[in-house]
């Protein structure tokens, strides 16, 4: 790591490592995400509210007791680690778990927020129409929760892209399967390696107002052409 | 035959309706808001469960006891209040929808639906660039297409401006001449009911109060319907000649023969006429230098007096009675001057006769009347 060269082998590593994360963490949230924005939309009922607010946990929760407790159900002894077989701490697929955990109320809490403001009349119409749920569910709800629904996917992979204390907490830094972008910057930063810091805390800043900005541009665009 | 009964509690909407009404033609659904008629309608639908219901519909049983058929799977068209086109879909997706899941053989085709709502110049447009008439149209079409057995409709013009409802109205006429699927009709709007209804159901609070061949329940003297400010009777005939050097065309209707102003279309074509209480007066004998066509010999049946010091007379058509029901309200100072009694044969005549839908149904082939965005 010559400090002369801003980019060396390593920070592409980390870089697509982290894009990697991004992505597949974003693909487990809409699939996770999607059907229980659904039943939180669509019960009613005291259960609905107590989910609701265990999804929305890491919102007000401090990442780093997040990722102690992750640390904990993903240790040597715990229970999940006896039923899987091995244990997912300092692994990339830990990190997965985690980060979806993490970022599932900023996926989840667009799309119920899409599904409730649709109403049920949509769905009606569909059964009236020979829909099935299943059928009404893919062809009318889902697109007319595609704002919502990118939103989701949008915030969830910026929100991945972004996270530290839980990363830290599970994953630490191994290079290649745990040491993603904002972990590394903090490593340039204690090891006053300032100028690569730059590069890839510039870069996540342009990157953070590119996603919010095409975000808000999308929103705007699906929205038009419907009342 | 369709035979309905729900019982139970919707929210905290108590509903207790029971009715039988013939498997064709329009049957409305008539009652004031909060009466429970959108409740029935969905119930029918299977979109509102109650606990307590059957339902058979031509012969098929939707609900009964334990069992009950989920709304896709009950062959209903259903026209909400409020269009509720799928926005994310074009004129043409929304109108295939339902189309493209119906399970039978396509009996009402895209081009007939297209065609019978005038909705060809509507194809390419988006949904949200369509006027409140517009898109009831559509949404029409799309429900048809979903080759219903039962077509329920809740108060689709309700949402609509004067003209827009004036602009569907005679494509729901048409929809009835040329379909013989029956139509639930819900409305509160009696003169959409005298327009379009054969049947009429009345609904109280959550009751079914009456229910029957409209012209009956519109002069059943139990029924509130002869009590409102302007009550009218309803009179189904068929074009018998047609006077066109003075523009003029008989109707054949129970009990003798109705001359009304205009051409009504060719001899055999059904007409509904709508005969205000108010143009109707009472005579002994035949009138002579009158201007009034129609003087029809009519039988007293029945006699409310109102609060406006009027009286509402019950008649009916023809030497014996034996016609179609009439009404007339007359003053309560003539009504005793004459000394007219019930059980007695009067001269009715008829100052005004007007088809109960001006805008006469256009013919299929012709174009459909002017819909400017």
């Amino acid at each position: 790591m010559g400090e002369g060269h801003l980019f060396d082998a390593s920070m592409i590593e980390t870089i697509l490592l982290t894009l990697k994360l991004a992505a597949i963490t974003t693909v487990v949230l809409l699939l996770v995400g999607t059907p229980l924005a659904w039943w939180l939309a669509r019960t009613r009922g005291p259960w609905k509210e107590v989910i609701a607010s265990l999804v929305s946990l890491p919102i007000v929760l401090p990442p780093t007791v997040l990722g102690f407790y992750l640390l904990i159900a993903m240790g040597p002894d715990s229970p999940l680690t006896a039923l899987l077989g091995f244990k997912l701490s300092f692994t990339f697929e830990g990190l997965v778990l985690g980060s979806v955990i993490y970022s599932l109320p900023f996926v989840v809490n667009p799309i119920r927020n899409a599904f409730e403001a649709m109403g049920d009349r949509p769905m009606e119409v569909a059964a009236t129409l020979r829909a099935s749920r299943l059928d009404a569910f893919v062809t009318v709800a889902l697109p007319l929760a595609l704002p919502g629904l990118m939103t989701g996917a949008i915030l969830g992979f910026a929100h991945t892209v972004g996270e530290f204390g839980v990363v830290l907490m599970i994953g630490g830094g191994i290079p290649g399967e745990t040491k993603v972008l904002s972990v590394t910057i903090f490593d340039y930063v204690e090891t006053l390696q300032w100028g690569k810091a730059h590069v890839l805390a510039g870069g996540m800043l342009v990157l953070s107002f590119v996603v919010i900005l095409a975000m808000l541009l999308l929103e705007r665009r699906l929205n038009r052409g419907r009342t | 035959m369709i035979e309905a009964a729900f019982r139970g509690r919707l929210g905290s909407f108590d509903l207790d309706a029971e009715f039988r009404v013939p498997g064709q033609g329009i049957t409305a659904l008539f009652g004031a808001s909060g009466s429970g008629k959108t409740t029935v309608l969905r119930a029918i639908a299977g979109l509102a469960r109650l606990r307590d219901g059957r339902l058979q519909v031509n012969g098929e049983t939707w609900q009964a006891g334990r069992r009950f058929v989920p709304p896709h799977r009950r062959a209903v068209g259903y026209v909400f209040q409020e269009a509720s086109l799928f926005p994310h879909l074009s004129v043409e997706d929304n109108l295939r929808f339902g189309l493209r899941r119906s399970r039978s053989t396509a009996r009402i085709g895209l081009n007939e639906v297209v065609d019978l709502l005038g909705i060809a110049p509507l194809f390419d447009r988006p949904t949200a660039m369509l006027s409140g008439g517009e898109r009831q149209r559509v949404a029409i079409g799309r429900a048809l297409l979903s080759q219903p057995q039962l077509l329920l409709m809740d108060e689709p013009l309700s949402a609509l401006d004067r003209v827009s409802k004036e602009e569907i109205l005679p494509y729901l006429e048409r929809l009835h001449a040329s379909l013989s699927i029956p139509v639930i009709y819900v409305s509160h709007d009696i003169a959409e009911v005298e327009r379009l209804a054969d049947t009429l159901v009345l609904m109280e609070r959550g009751r079914v109060r009456a229910s029957g061949p409209i012209a009956g329940l519109l002069a059943d003297p139990a029924l509130p319907l002869i009590h409102m400010p302007q009550p009218a009777a309803v009179i189904d005939g068929q074009v018998i000649a047609r006077d066109a050097r003075y523009g003029l065309t008989d109707l054949r209707v129970p009990g003798g023969v109705v001359t009304v102003q205009g051409d009504l279309g060719p001899i055999g074509r059904r007409r509904r006429l709508r005969i205000p209480a108010s143009d109707v007066s009472l005579g002994r004998r035949a009138p002579q230098d009158t201007t009034i066509l129609n003087a029809l010999p009519a039988r007293i049946e029945g006699a409310e007096e109102t609060a406006a010091h009027q009286v509402v007379v019950r008649l009916r058509l023809g030497q014996r009675g034996e016609g179609a029901a009439l009404l007339a309200s007359v003053s309560l100072k003539s009504w005793d001057t004459l000394g007219l009694r019930v059980g007695e044969t009067v001269v009715a005549r008829l100052k005004a006769v007007a088809l109960a839908a001006p805008g006469a149904a256009p013919e299929l082939a012709q174009a459909p009347p002017a819909h400017t965005a």
